[in-house]
Parts: C-alpha cells; sequence; structure tokens
C-alpha cells in the first residue's frame, strides 16, 4: 500500500483530518483517565474488611437523659445479654465504632514514653472478650482477652488499659522482627501490653485521611460507656440474619424504652453499611464508565461521518481508480490505511495530552501516577474504534463502479 | 428573512437526516454531561451566605506548635480555654462559639417514642451573625447566655413535629431530663454548605433542629455530639473539668469583621494572645494564628467533594469533544452544498447572506441538540443518587435556571462550533462551482 498518495490526498481535506485527528487524540486522554479512575476506585472498594460480613449487622442505640458511666456500662450489658438470649443470634459485642463506618476514635501509637512523633497512626476499637468471635477474626498470635480483663470507661479516662490485640499490619509496623506479642506499646495513656494479633481489621473510615494506617488497629479491652450511646454488633446464625435484625430492635425497647434507635438508619445489615461507605466510588465509577462508553460512541459516529462524507465527494475519483484497475479490495485498503495514519497522529497527541490531564488531577486531587498500561490500552481501543468506524464507509466506497468515473456530477 | 433562513435550515436537516441526527445526538450527551455535573457542583461549591461571607471569619490559634500541628496549620477548631478568652476579649463587632449537641427529645405523650434532635450549642450573635430567619420569636439575649439560661430555639421543622407548627414560644419542652423555655421558632433554614461547622463534618447533613446556650450546655456537662480532636501531645484531661481545661480542640469559632482595618485590628489581637500564652508558659513557639473568611475556609478546609470537581473537569472535557465532532460534521454538511452555495452567490446572495443561512441551521441543531440534551440532563439527574450522596445529590436539581442554562450552552456551542464551517462554505467560489458543475 502506497502511503505517499494517501498523505497527499489528505493534504487537500486538511480541516477534516485535524479534526478527526483532534477529537481522538482528547478521546484518547479521557478514556485513559477514565479508565484509570474506575480501576483505582473498584479496587478501593473490594478492599477486605477482615469479617464476617454476611452474617453481621450494627445497632446504634442512644441513651435518653443523662445517666452517669456506671450505670450506662450496666444497662449496656443487660442489652448484650438481651441480646444474646434472642434465637438466631451466635454472638454480640459492643463497641465504639466498626469498620466502614466513617468515623470513630483514631490515635498515635509510641514505642517510647518520650517520643515526641507516633510511630504510627491506628484505629482504637473498644472491645469486650465476644468481640474478636462476634467479628469473626482470625486470632493468628497470642491471646483473646479474658472476661475477668473487660473494664469499661468514659469517652474522657485516659487511655491506658493493661493489655491490647493488634491487627497484624500494626504489629509489622511497630515490630517488623514479627515479635509484637509480650511487647510493650504506648498509647496517649501509657504504656501496654500487646497480648495477641489478629490477622486482619480494617479502619474505621476508607477516606484518603485514614489510608496511612487503613489495616493498623488497636482493641482495646474496654467497654465505652458514653451518655451518647454506642454500637452493638450482631453475629447472626447464617440466613436468620433479617429475622434477627427485626427481632433486636423490639427486644431493647420491651427491655428498656428509655433509649433511642433511628428508624432511618439504627439498624443496619453489613451489606447496607459497605454499600453506603463506598457510594461515591461506586458512584464514580458508574459515571466514568457511562462518559467513556457515550464518549467512544460519539468519536466512532464523527468518524463515520466524516469518512462519509469524503466518500461522497470522492466518487468520481474512486471510479477513476476502479476504471484504471484497483480492486474493491485496493479502495477499501486505501481508506481503512486512511484513517489508521490520521488515528496514529490522533493517538500520539492524545498520549501526550493524557499524561499532561493526569500530572494536573495527581497535583489538583492528589490521584495516582497514570499507568502505562492504560495508555497501552486506551491506544488500542482508539485504534480499533477508528477502523471499526471507517469500516462501512469504506466497504460503500469500495462498491463505487468503475462506471462512476463517466459520469459528469 | 430570518424565519426564511430557519426554514432552510429545517429543510436542509431533513434532507440528511444521519449527519443530523449523528449531530443532534452528539450536542445532546455534550450538553447533558456538562450540565448533570454543573448542576452538582453549583450545588455543593456555591456561597452558602454571600450577602456576609467576606464579612464572617474562623480565628484560630495553633496550641499545639510546630512538634504537634501538620504542615504548619494549627488545629481547625479551638479549645475551651481558647474559646472562652476570645469571647470575654470582645474584640470583634460580633463573635459566637459553637458545637454540636445531641439531645434527646421526650415527647410530652408518653405513647410516643423519644428521639433524637441534632443541633448546636452556640451564644445569641450565632442569629444575627448568620442571617438565620424566625419565623416565631427570636434568639435568646447576651444576658441570658450570661446567666446560663435554659432556654431554646427550634427550627421550623421540629416545631411542626412537636406543636404542629403553632407559635410555640413560651412553652416548655424537655431534652434529656433537662426542662428549656422555647424563645425562637427559626424558619426553615439550611445554608449549604453548613460552612459554621465543617470541623464536624456535617457540611451536607440535614438541618439542625434545636439551638441552646453554650454556657447552659457547659454548666450541664452536655458533651459535644460531634469532633473532639486532641494531638498527640497528652495534655487531655481525664474527666470533665481536666478535658475542659487541657488541649483539645472541639469548638468552632466565629467572628464578625466589617472592614479591612478592623481584620487589621484582629489579626493583631490574635498575635497578642498568644504571646500572652507564651509569656505565661502554656506555648513555647512564636504566634501562628489564622484568620479566614467563609469562602478562603471553605477552600481551606476542601469543603467541596474532590468528586464533583473531577466529574465538572472530564464534562466539560466531553462537552470540547462533543463541539469538536460537531465542527467536522457541519464541515461534511455544510462542503456538501458546495455546488449550491455556488449557485446562489453568482445569483446575487452576499457572502452575509450565506453567514446568516448556515448559523441560523446551526442554530437549529443547537436547538434540537438542546432539546435531546434537556431529557438527557433529566435523567442524569435522577441517576445522580447513584453517584453522589444522597445528600449531595438532593441539592442538585432541574430548575428553571437550569433549563434555561442548558438550552443557551447548547445553542451557543452550536453556532460557535459552526463558525469555522460557515466560513469555508462562504470562501465558496462561485465561478469555480458552476464551472466545475
Amino acid at each position: 500500500m502506497q502511503i505517499k498518495p494517501i498523505l497527499s490526498a489528505l493534504r487537500r481535506h486538511k480541516a477534516g483530518t485535524f479534526l478527526i485527528a483532534l477529537q481522538i487524540a482528547l478521546t484518547l486522554a479521557i478514556v485513559c483517565n477514565a479508565l484509570f479512575i474506575i480501576h483505582q476506585r473498584v479496587a478501593h472498594l473490594s478492599e477486605p474488611t477482615g469479617i464476617d460480613e454476611p452474617n453481621l449487622f450494627v445497632i446504634q442505640n442512644e441513651w435518653v437523659g443523662t445517666p452517669g458511666t456506671d450505670r450506662v456500662d450496666a444497662m449496656i450489658r443487660e442489652d448484650l445479654q438481651v441480646l444474646r438470649q434472642l434465637p438466631g443470634v451466635q454472638d454480640v459485642t459492643t463497641s465504639n465504632s466498626y469498620p466502614l463506618r466513617g468515623g470513630g476514635w483514631d490515635d498515635g501509637i509510641k514505642l517510647k514514653p518520650d517520643q515526641l512523633q507516633d510511630t504510627s497512626g491506628a484505629t482504637i476499637y473498644f472491645a469486650d472478650e465476644h468481640f474478636i468471635d462476634t467479628l469473626g477474626l482470625k486470632l493468628i498470635a497470642g491471646r483473646n482477652f479474658r472476661a475477668d480483663e473487660i473494664g469499661h470507661m468514659d469517652m474522657r479516662y485516659k487511655l491506658a488499659p493493661p493489655t491490647v490485640v493488634v491487627t497484624k499490619a500494626l504489629a509489622d509496623k511497630l515490630f517488623p522482627a514479627g515479635d509484637a506479642v509480650g511487647k510493650t506499646i504506648y498509647l496517649i495513656g501509657g504504656p501496654t501490653t500487646i497480648v495477641g494479633e489478629v490477622e486482619l481489621l480494617q479502619a474505621q473510615s476508607v477516606e484518603r485521611w485514614a489510608s496511612d494506617f487503613a489495616y493498623r488497629s488497636v482493641i482495646i479491652p474496654e467497654r465505652l460507656s458514653m451518655t451518647l450511646g454506642s454500637f452493638y454488633i450482631v453475629r447472626t446464625r447464617p440466613g436468620q440474619q433479617e429475622a434477627v435484625m427485626r427481632a433486636a430492635g423490639k427486644a431493647l425497647f420491651a427491655h428498656n424504652p428509655r433509649r433511642v434507635i433511628n428508624d432511618e438508619d439504627g439498624v443496619l445489615s453489613f451489606h447496607d453499611v459497605r454499600s453506603r461507605a463506598y457510594e461515591s466510588d461506586r458512584g464514580i465509577a458508574i459515571l466514568m464508565g457511562v462518559i467513556s462508553v457515550v464518549l467512544l460512541a460519539v468519536t466512532a459516529a464523527g468518524i463515520v461521518g466524516l469518512t462519509s462524507f469524503w466518500v461522497g465527494q470522492r466518487r468520481r475519483q474512486i471510479g477513476v481508480r476502479r476504471a484504471l484497475g484497483a480492486t474493491r479490495r485496493d479502495i477499501l485498503k486505501y481508506f481503512m490505511t486512511e484513517n489508521l495514519l490520521i488515528s496514529c497522529a490522533g493517538v500520539l497527541a492524545g498520549t501526550v495530552l493524557a499524561i499532561a490531564m493526569n500530572l494536573w488531577m495527581v497535583t489538583r486531587f492528589e490521584m495516582h501516577r497514570l499507568s502505562l498500561a492504560y495508555l497501552i490500552g486506551g491506544v488500542v481501543i482508539l485504534l480499533l474504534l477508528g477502523q471499526g468506524a471507517v469500516f462501512a464507509p469504506a466497504l460503500r466506497a469500495s462498491r463505487v463502479p468503475p462506471v462512476e468515473a463517466t459520469r459528469s456530477v | 428573512m430570518f424565519v426564511h433562513n430557519l426554514r432552510l435550515g429545517a429543510t436542509s436537516l431533513r434532507r440528511n437526516v444521519l449527519l443530523t441526527a449523528l449531530m443532534i445526538m452528539s450536542i445532546g450527551f455534550g450538553v447533558a454531561a456538562s450540565m448533570v455535573t454543573f448542576a452538582v457542583f453549583r450545588a455543593v461549591s456555591g456561597d452558602p451566605i454571600p450577602q456576609k461571607s467576606s464579612r464572617l471569619f474562623v480565628p484560630l490559634v495553633d496550641n499545639r506548635g510546630p512538634q504537634y500541628n501538620r504542615r504548619g496549620e494549627p488545629p481547625s477548631a479551638l479549645t475551651y480555654t481558647d474559646a472562652m478568652a476570645l469571647m470575654h476579649a470582645h474584640k470583634a463587632t460580633h463573635q459566637t462559639m459553637l458545637f454540636p449537641v445531641g439531645l434527646s427529645v421526650m415527647p410530652e405523650d408518653a405513647h410516643r417514642m423519644p428521639f433524637k434532635a441534632a443541633g448546636y450549642a452556640t451564644y445569641a450573635d450565632f442569629f444575627s451573625m448568620f442571617d438565620v430567619p424566625f419565623q416565631y420569636g427570636s434568639g435568646w439575649s447576651n444576658e441570658q447566655d450570661e446567666g446560663r439560661e435554659p432556654v431554646i430555639v427550634i427550627s421550623r421543622e421540629l416545631n411542626q413535629k412537636l406543636f404542629g407548627g403553632e407559635n410555640s414560644v413560651g412553652r416548655r419542652m424537655t431534652l434529656d431530663d433537662r426542662q428549656y423555655r422555647i424563645v425562637g421558632v427559626t424558619d426553615h433554614w439550611d445554608p449549604k454548605p453548613r460552612f459554621y461547622d465543617i470541623f464536624d463534618g456535617r457540611i451536607f447533613a440535614d438541618p439542625a433542629q434545636v439551638y441552646i446556650p453554650f454556657t447552659y450546655a457547659i454548666a450541664q456537662r452536655i458533651d459535644t455530639y460531634g469532633n473532639n480532636n486532641c494531638g498527640s501531645d497528652g495534655k487531655r484531661g481525664d474527666s470533665w473539668d481536666s478535658w475542659l481545661q487541657g488541649e483539645c480542640v472541639w469548638i468552632s469559632p466565629w467572628v464578625e469583621l466589617d472592614d479591612a482595618a478592623q481584620v487589621q485590628a484582629y489579626r493583631q489581637f490574635l498575635d497578642g494572645y498568644a504571646r500572652e500564652q507564651r509569656a505565661a508558659g502554656r506555648f513555647n513557639w512564636a504566634p501562628n494564628n489564622r484568620l479566614r473568611d467563609v469562602r478562603e475556609w471553605l477552600d481551606f478546609q476542601h469543603a467541596v467533594p474532590p468528586e464533583s470537581r473531577i466529574s465538572l473537569s472530564l464534562a466539560l472535557g466531553f462537552l470540547v469533544i462533543c463541539l469538536v465532532n460537531t465542527i467536522g460534521l457541519l464541515l461534511a454538511k455544510f462542503m456538501r452544498r458546495a455546488p449550491e452555495i455556488g449557485v446562489r452567490r453568482a445569483l446575487g446572495a452576499s457572502r452575509a447572506d450565506i453567514y446568516r443561512q448556515f448559523l441560523a441551521e446551526a442554530a437549529m441543531v443547537g436547538l434540537a441538540g438542546g432539546a435531546l440534551g434537556l431529557v438527557l440532563t433529566a435523567v442524569g439527574m435522577l441517576g445522580l443518587g447513584m453517584v453522589f450522596e444522597p445528600q449531595i445529590a438532593r441539592l442538585a436539581h432541574l430548575d428553571a435556571s437550569l433549563v434555561l442554562l442548558t438550552l443557551l450552552l447548547a445553542i451557543s456551542a452550536t453556532v460557535l462550533a459552526a463558525f469555522y464551517p460557515t466560513w469555508r462554505a462562504a470562501q465558496v467560489q462561485p465561478a469555480w462551482q458552476l464551472k466545475s458543475n
């Protein structure tokens, strides 16, 4: 296939050529970045929590009036008893928070008492001896808390329990040698000893600010007995979640009506917790997906439209070439090659544009750098799209009969 | 003549249905994508209090020092100690402090369940500083602040729920076993984003339902329902009193300053205060204070979700691509009629006539594209709930101004896109066309 005549023909259609190339370039830049954002969001929303999500639900219980810390703790223990007696319940625990909730208590962990900067940030989960079993966490070293170790505290007390359980991610950060159990670490209130290590437990927030310590959590053997209220986390036997969720609120109110459990989101299955936490991530992924598909369709439509115009304009030339012995295949190849040349110029410019756009987003929105795979993928998609879009008009061109050469208009 | 041009345009559009349809779709999709994202962007990034945003300021004091603060910035709220010092100094025209409270409302009717009402503990100036509208009564007075009186302002919505919407000023209500006297009922008031309480991350939450005096809340040890940020230096306290005197920040401060001179004076006052604290041994670093007005504060706190900015920029890129596409298609469409143009020019049509005819045709395409764009925008609005949190999605809605803007954008963008193809059409040489025919 001779490229030179194609180039000289294109020179006569500078504007059209330029517009198609520009459109391909812009489309490549946007689709690449959109696909990349989709990938990041999807990767983010499939991060594991480490807990037995299908069988867990959460009750947010707020107290009415102004009971003191000790009274609150007694009421919490009564409630846990009430929930445990419901049919279908496997285990129940209480905490100040849970993974994917969106916010809670985060704090700094130090290795020495006089250290200025924290060694790591960590999510603080308050727990009783049922916490690990209820959530379905996997204890990989050390031991669980004993019932007699569980204390209770108000939000204002110093955070200084004698023992804690940590996640593997935190243990590895603090003690890279892998011997965290038995070691002393410093919470804000003072020293404490690590007695156990669980494999995986995600932080309360999946927002960017919490990503520095995403899986680094500390489990504190105290019930946080605040007047403001706390969460009950219930693990049900498989298939019984809905029934237990319906019964739980009623049983709690029957036992003690001086409480508030919000109608709207007071009782949430973990399925709902997850979809709430990742609502905007999933939404962005869908939005980007829709934009990309429509954009590719618009670009394809543009190529079809302009090429059809060219074919219509060049019917006579095509007829002449056919009369001079060019086969239908030659004509088809001509238009396909023409498009490939324009597309190549487009993707070349588009690559530069895509990188520039990504760099701008990196600085503006703290995004990651675009990976090469997305660029290559985008280039391949657009070249294929161009060839696909040009095929129908090119086929029509190839059907121009040689007799067209003799027609005057 | 204009009508004639439009009629010519409409005829021409019908002549090449495929190209016309492609153009209309292209414009429709481009405009819809931009409008949907723009609606979200407008909803979340508007100035929540335009009439006063340049006179309301957040004063912040660095109580952590360079060793513990983040990137040199003071924390985003005040300690109780600093909040009280600023209130008592009275250096601004108006000043208020606030923190969120969540109170259980005990209905008089024993059969009804108690429920939580969220709101703020604040000072009397809150209502005048933020132009809070009242349905009945008013806010409380500075004297009632000083007297730590159990008075309360409730929202129109809560008044509706509890008292069926009648004037409840003077009535009593019970919240968490405490009796309050209602002094005012606000009208519906829900500035978005909620600029005055960004610290607690409730920028797009449901409107506040109750307001009680800060001084009464402290006297009654009513805990904050919001954030409590203590930093790493350990001075947190371990009881209510020591916590109150400690270095945790949890109070959002606001001052109203009328002109540049007052702003300057307030900055000096803040620095002077920080130096005093240093002299007293509480700080051991140079004054590091901030004084930002509403817009600067929203900007600094990244109150606009990055999602809406990212999608706005992508949607604008999308619109550009659709326009490039439209330019190409219009070019193809117009140039195909070169012979016709040649004949018209030879028969005496001026270049201006050609311009008028083709731009009118483009405007018709734009109008059709705008109509399609409007339908797609409406569909997109319905789908917004999937993309953004419901609180934000609710803010964006298709109102008259948006409809107008959609059509205007579609038509002007198309006419703009049509300039180059029209120019090319007007350049057609009558003689050459006639000869080649």
